[in-house]
C-alpha cells in the first residue's frame, strides 16, 4: 500500500521504523521480566532461609541505663546452632561429636534433623560462647552458626517494673522497652545512628543505687510485718524524675517464663488503692488554699458527724474540739471531713480535677491506671472523700500531687526519663500557692516530730510526712482486719528535694508492734530506715543539732550492745 | 441490546469500529489499578494520618470521570481528536505557567495546580495532547512538504520540556523528550539526526546532572548505591524476594508499611511481595500486549496523522510502564513516574484515559480513502 507520489496520503517516511520502536519495548519488558525473575526465585533457591525481620527491627536496640550510667539492659549476640543435612557426610559421626560436647542435646532427636531432607534444620538456639567454640573445633560439615540477639537485664529483677521487657522479636512489649518502641519511637530513632549501626543508650531517671535501697528495706519490712506486697517510690520534688519504683513481689525479666500473677504487676502504677489519711494533706492544702481554714482554726470533734445514715467516727478519738494542727497530726477524720464539708462539694471537685485527681496518669511506662472515682459527688462524697475513702488512685500519682503540695505548689507530671529543671519549670502547673505549700511543710514536719509519723524521723534529715491506714475492700466491703498502710514524706522538709511513698498490703500485728498494725508501726519505721540510706547516696546534707548528735551515739551504743534500735 | 450492522448511530458505528481487545486490556488495567490500591495505599494513608482507604476511595472515584473520558474521547475521529488535543494543550499549558506562578510547592516543585477542591497536575493532561498535535503538525509535513510544520512541531516541544524543565519534573522531561525523539523517528528523520538527538539528550542529561542537584542526587545513587539513601529501592528489592513466585498473599506484605510511596510509584513492588512473581509477569504482559497491538495497528494506518500520533501516545504509555517497573525491579535510577492506570493519582489516571481514548479513535478502522493523484485535496482547501 501507499507507495510514494502515488494516490492518496503518502505513507510516513519512518513508518516501517515502528517495528524498531516495537523491538525496542519488546526489549525493555523482556529485560524487567528477567529482573523480576532474577529478584524472586533466585535468592529464594537452597540455602538456609535468610531470618525474615520485619524492616523497622534493623535499627539497634539501644541500651538501657539508670541516671549515673549503669547499664540495666543491652542486647547481646548468641550464637545459635543450625545444620544443612544434605551436607552433612556422616551422620553417625555428627551426632556422636555433638552430643559429647553439648550434653543437653537428645541423640534420638538430633539424628532426626540430620536424617531430614530439608536443606535447614536448626540444632540448638542460644549457646555459651564456649559451646560454640568447642563446636567451631570439630570441624563438621554442614553445620554452621547465626548470631541471635537477646535482651539481659544485668541488674535482674532490681528496676523490672520500669525496665519492663521484650518479647522473642526483640520488641518491647512492656515498661519503658515498650515506650522504646511506641510513642518514645522518636526519642528512640534520635538514639540510633544507622550508619554504623550502633546507638546511644536510653538514660532513665531512675538510680539504680536508691532502687536496691527501697527493694531491700521493702523486701524486709514484707518479711517482719508478714505483708502480702509492698512498693515504694522515690520521685524527684523539683523535676518529677521518678528516682526509684519498686514494687514487690516483682518479676525477673531475664526469665523467660512470663506468666504472672497478678501480684507481680506493678502495684504503684498499675493498681489503684485508697490511699487512706494520705489523701488528708490534699484535703487540707485544699482549705488553706481556698482560704476556709488556717492553723488557728478550730473544728468538733466531740461526737461522729452524721451525715444522713451515715456517722463519720474518729479512729484514735480525742473527743473534743481540735485545732487545725491537732485534726492533722491525730489525723482526725470528723475534723478534715468538717473541713472539706466547708469548701463545698463544687469546689471540692474543681479542686480534685486541678490537681489531676479525675485523669490518668500517663507516663512513659505504659502500665498505668485510671483513678476509681464516686459516681455521684455529693456531701457524704466530699466528707469521706476528705480522709481518702471511696476513690481510689495509682500510689505513683498520689505521690506527684503531694509532691506539688510541698514544692512550692508545682504539680509536675512524673517522668521516667531524665528531665533537667528547666523543662519542669516548663511543665509545672501551679495548683495551690506557694503560702499553702509552706504550711503544708510546716505540718508535714509537725507530724513527724510529734504526730504519728515520729518514726520516719531519720536523724539529721528534717523528714515530713502524713501516714495512712486504709481498710481494705474484701468482697465489695470495707474490712476492719485487713489494711493498707501507707506513708509519704519529703525530706528536707524546709525545701523538700525528695518525696518518699511507702506502702505495705496487709501488714499482721507482730509482738514488735506491740498488737498494732496501722501504718505508724509498719510503713513509718520502714520510711525511716529507707531515709536513713538513701539520703547520704542522694547527696542531701544532715544538719545535725547536738540533741540530733545524743541520740546518735545512745543508737550507736545499742548497736555495739548487739541491739539495734527498734 | 443488539446493535445492528446497518445502524449509522454514533454509538452502532463506534461499537464497530473500535479496537474491542484493546479496548478490554485496558479496562483490564484500570479494574488491577483499583484492586491493588486496595491492597498497597492502606498503610500509607494511616502514615499520614487519614482514613485507611482515603486513596482507595479517592482512586474509585476518579475512576468515573477516566471511563467517561476514555469512552467519550475513542468516539471521536481524528479531526475531533485533533480538535480536542489542540484545546487541552492550549489549557494545560497555560495551567501550568499558572502552577510555576501560584501553584503550592510540593517537595521542591511546582507541578500542581488547585483549582477550588481539585487538585490538578496539567502535565499530564498536556502530554497526550503535546503528542497529538506534534503528530499532525510533523504528518502535515508528509502531505504538504512545503509546509514547516515540522518547525512548528520543535517549537511546541521546545515549550512543553522547557516549562517542564522549569518545573522541575526530571522524569517527565525525560519522557517526553524520548517520545518526541521517537515520534521524529517514526515520522523519518534520517538517521544522521537520530545520531544528532540523541548526542543532545546525552548533553542534557549531563547539563542536567551539572546544574540540578536532585537530578545528580539520584543518578550519583543509581550508579553508587553505598553512597546514599536507597532506602525505597533496597525496600522495593527486598519486597520481589520476599513474594516469591506466588506471593505472601494480600495484605501479607511488610515492604507497604515502610515505603512512603507504596501507593504510587512503588506500587509494582507491593504487587511483587503481595500477589508474587506470576502476577507480576501478568501484568508485565497486559503492558506489553497493549504497546504492541497499537504499534501493529499504527504500522498499518494509511494516514500519517493517526500513524503517527497512535506511536508517539502509545510510546508515552510504554515508556511510563517500562521506566516505572525499572525503577522497582533497580534496572533504572530512581525518579518519580507513575505506572499507568494502576499507581494513585486522579490527574494520571485521567490523563492516561485521555490518552488511551485518543489511541482508541485513531485505531478505529475507517473507509480508506483514495483520491486520484493530483492537487485535488488542495483545491478543496
Amino acid at each position: 500500500m501507499g507507495d510514494a507520489g502515488g494516490e492518496g496520503p503518502r505513507r510516513l517516511a519512518g513508518q516501517n521504523r515502528l517495528r524498531l520502536v516495537g523491538m525496542g519495548f519488546a526489549f525493555a519488558f523482556l529485560a524487567i521480566c528477567a529482573q523480576l525473575v532474577a529478584l524472586t526465585v533466585l535468592p529464594n533457591l537452597g540455602g538456609p532461609p535468610e531470618a525474615r525481620l520485619p524492616v523497622e527491627a534493623r535499627l539497634p536496640r539501644p541500651d538501657i541505663v539508670d541516671r549515673n550510667g549503669v547499664l540495666l539492659a543491652s542486647d547481646v549476640q548468641v550464637p545459635s546452632l543450625f545444620a544443612d543435612p544434605k551436607k552433612i557426610i556422616d551422620i553417625d559421626e555428627a551426632v556422636e561429636l555433638l552430643t559429647a560436647h553439648i550434653p543437653d542435646l537428645d541423640a534420638k532427636l538430633l539424628r532426626a534433623r540430620l536424617s531430614q531432607s530439608n536443606r535447614f534444620a536448626w540444632l540448638k538456639r542460644e549457646m555459651s560462647p564456649a559451646e560454640r567454640d568447642a563446636i567451631f573445633d570439630l570441624g563438621i560439615p554442614g553445620i554452621g552458626f547465626v548470631n541471635e540477639t537477646k535482651r539481659v537485664y544485668p541488674m535482674g529483677r532490681l528496676a523490672a517494673h520500669v525496665l519492663g521487657y521484650v518479647d522473642l522479636d526483640s520488641k518491647g512489649i512492656a515498661g519503658i522497652e515498650k515506650y522504646l518502641d511506641d510513642q518514645g519511637a522518636l526519642y528512640t530513632a534520635s538514639l540510633a545512628d544507622p550508619e554504623t549501626q550502633s546507638a546511644h543508650p536510653a538514660e532513665i531517671s531512675i538510680d539504680i543505687r536508691v532502687q536496691h535501697v527501697l527493694a531491700d528495706e521493702i523486701g524486709q519490712a514484707i518479711t517482719k510485718y508478714k505483708a502480702l506486697a509492698g512498693g515504694a517510690v522515690v520521685l524527684d520534688a523539683d523535676t518529677g524524675e521518678v528516682v526509684g519504683l519498686v514494687s514487690l513481689p516483682d518479676f525477673n525479666p531475664n526469665d523467660s517464663n512470663r506468666n504472672f500473677k497478678s501480684q507481680q504487676q506493678n502495684q504503684m502504677m498499675s493498681g489503684v488503692y485508697e490511699l487512706g489519711s494520705v489523701i488528708k494533706a490534699i484535703t487540707f492544702a485544699m482549705c488553706f488554699d481556698y482560704g476556709t481554714a488556717t492553723l488557728a482554726s478550730r473544728y468538733d470533734a466531740r461526737f461522729p458527724l452524721v451525715i444522713g445514715r451515715h456517722a463519720i467516727r474518729d479512729f484514735h478519738g480525742l473527743h473534743r474540739v481540735l485545732t487545725v494542727p491537732e485534726i492533722f497530726t491525730h489525723s482526725s477524720n470528723i475534723g478534715t471531713a468538717r473541713m472539706a464539708l466547708e469548701v463545698g462539694p463544687e469546689r471540692h471537685q474543681a479542686f480534685m480535677r486541678r490537681v489531676g485527681l479525675f485523669d490518668r496518669l500517663l507516663t512513659e511506662v505504659p502500665e498505668t491506671a485510671k483513678p476509681l472515682l464516686p459516681a455521684r459527688w455529693g456531701k457524704l462524697v466530699t466528707a469521706t472523700a476528705a480522709f481518702g475513702h471511696g476513690f481510689a488512685v495509682q500510689p505513683l500519682q498520689g505521690a506527684a500531687v503531694v509532691a506539688s503540695l510541698l514544692n512550692g505548689g508545682k504539680l509536675i507530671t512524673p517522668t521516667f526519663l531524665k528531665r533537667d529543671r528547666a523543662t519542669a519549670e516548663g511543665l509545672a502547673q501551679q495548683v495551690v500557692k506557694p503560702e499553702t505549700s509552706r504550711i503544708m511543710r510546716e505540718l508535714f514536719r509537725l507530724n513527724v516530730t510529734e504526730g504519728t509519723a515520729r518514726r520516719a524521723d531519720a536523724i539529721g534529715y528534717r523528714v515530713g510526712g502524713k501516714t495512712g491506714t486504709a481498710e481494705k475492700v474484701i468482697n465489695g466491703r470495707y474490712s476492719k482486719n485487713h489494711r493498707m498502710t501507707s506513708f509519704i514524706g519529703a525530706f528536707p522538709i524546709e525545701a523538700p528535694r525528695y518525696v518518699l511513698l511507702i506502702m505495705l498490703d496487709d501488714p499482721q500485728p507482730t509482738p514488735s508492734t506491740f498488737g498494732q498494725a496501722t501504718s505508724g508501726w509498719n510503713a513509718v519505721p520502714t520510711a525511716g530506715k529507707v531515709i536513713e540510706r538513701i539520703a547520704p547516696l542522694l547527696g542531701v546534707t544532715p544538719i545535725l543539732t547536738p540533741d540530733d548528735l545524743k541520740k546518735l551515739e545512745k543508737q550507736e551504743k545499742q548497736a555495739l550492745a548487739g541491739k539495734g534500735p527498734d | 441490546m443488539l446493535i445492528s450492522r446497518s445502524d449509522r448511530g454514533l454509538l452502532a458505528s463506534w461499537w464497530f469500529t473500535v479496537d474491542k481487545l484493546l479496548l478490554s486490556a485496558v479496562l483490564l488495567l484500570m479494574a488491577s489499578g483499583v484492586l491493588i490500591s486496595m491492597a498497597a495505599s492502606p498503610p500509607v494513608a494511616e502514615r499520614i494520618g487519614v482514613d485507611s482507604f482515603h486513596f482507595f476511595h479517592n482512586q474509585l472515584m476518579y475512576l468515573f470521570p477516566a471511563m467517561l473520558v476514555l469512552f467519550a474521547v475513542s468516539m471521536l475521529d481524528p479531526r475531533q481528536a485533533r480538535r480536542a488535543s489542540f484545546w487541552t494543550l492550549i489549557i494545560s499549558l497555560a495551567l501550568m505557567v499558572a502552577a510555576l506562578k501560584f501553584g503550592p510547592e510540593i517537595k521542591g516543585a511546582h507541578r500542581w495546580i488547585n483549582i477550588g477542591p481539585i487538585n490538578l497536575q496539567p502535565s499530564e493532561f498536556a502530554k497526550p495532547a503535546f503528542v497529538t498535535i506534534a503528530a499532525w503538525l510533523l504528518a502535515e509535513r508528509t502531505e504538504h512538504p512545503d509546509m514547516p510544520g515540522h518547525l512548528f512541531a520543535f517549537a511546541l516541544a521546545g515549550v512543553f520540556i522547557g516549562l517542564l524543565v522549569i518545573q522541575p519534573d526530571f522524569g517527565q522531561t525525560v519522557l517526553v523528550t524520548m517520545t518526541f525523539a521517537a515520534m521524529l523517528l517514526i515520522y523519518g528523520i534520517s538517521w544522521v539526526y537520530v545520531g544528532g538527538l540523541v548526542s543532545l539528550g546525552v548533553a542534557g542529561v549531563l547539563v542536567a546532572y551539572e546544574t540540578i542537584p536532585h537530578v545528580a542526587s539520584r543518578i550519583d545513587r543509581f550508579l553508587n548505591p553505598e553512597k546514599g539513601d536507597t532506602f525505597q529501592v533496597d525496600t522495593a528489592t527486598q519486597a520481589f524476594k520476599n513474594g516469591g513466585i506466588m506471593g505472601t498473599g494480600p495484605g501479607g506484605g511488610e515492604a507497604k508499611q515502610v515505603l512512603p510511596d507504596a501507593h504510587s510509584d512503588f506500587t509494582f513492588a507491593v504487587v511483587g511481595e503481595e500477589f508474587g512473581l506470576i502476577a507480576c509477569l501478568a501484568l508485565v504482559m497486559l503492558f506489553c500486549f497493549v504497546v504492541m497491538r497499537v504499534l501493529r495497528r499504527a504500522s498499518m494506518e494509511a494516514d500519517p496523522f493517526p500513524a503517527l500520533a497512535m506511536g508517539g501516545l502509545v510510546t508515552v504509555f510504554g515508556l511510563q510502564a517500562v521506566i516505572n517497573m525499572g525503577v522497582n525491579v533497580s534496572l533504572l535510577p530512581a525518579k518519580g513516574m507513575t505506572l499507568p492506570f494502576i499507581s494513585y493519582g486522579g490527574s494520571s489516571l485521567i490523563g492516561m484515559a485521555f490518552a488511551m481514548g485518543l489511541i482508541l479513535a485513531f485505531g478505529r478502522t475507517r473507509p480508506k480513502v483514495r483520491l486520484p493523484a493530483g492537487d485535488w485535496h488542495l483545491a478543496k482547501g
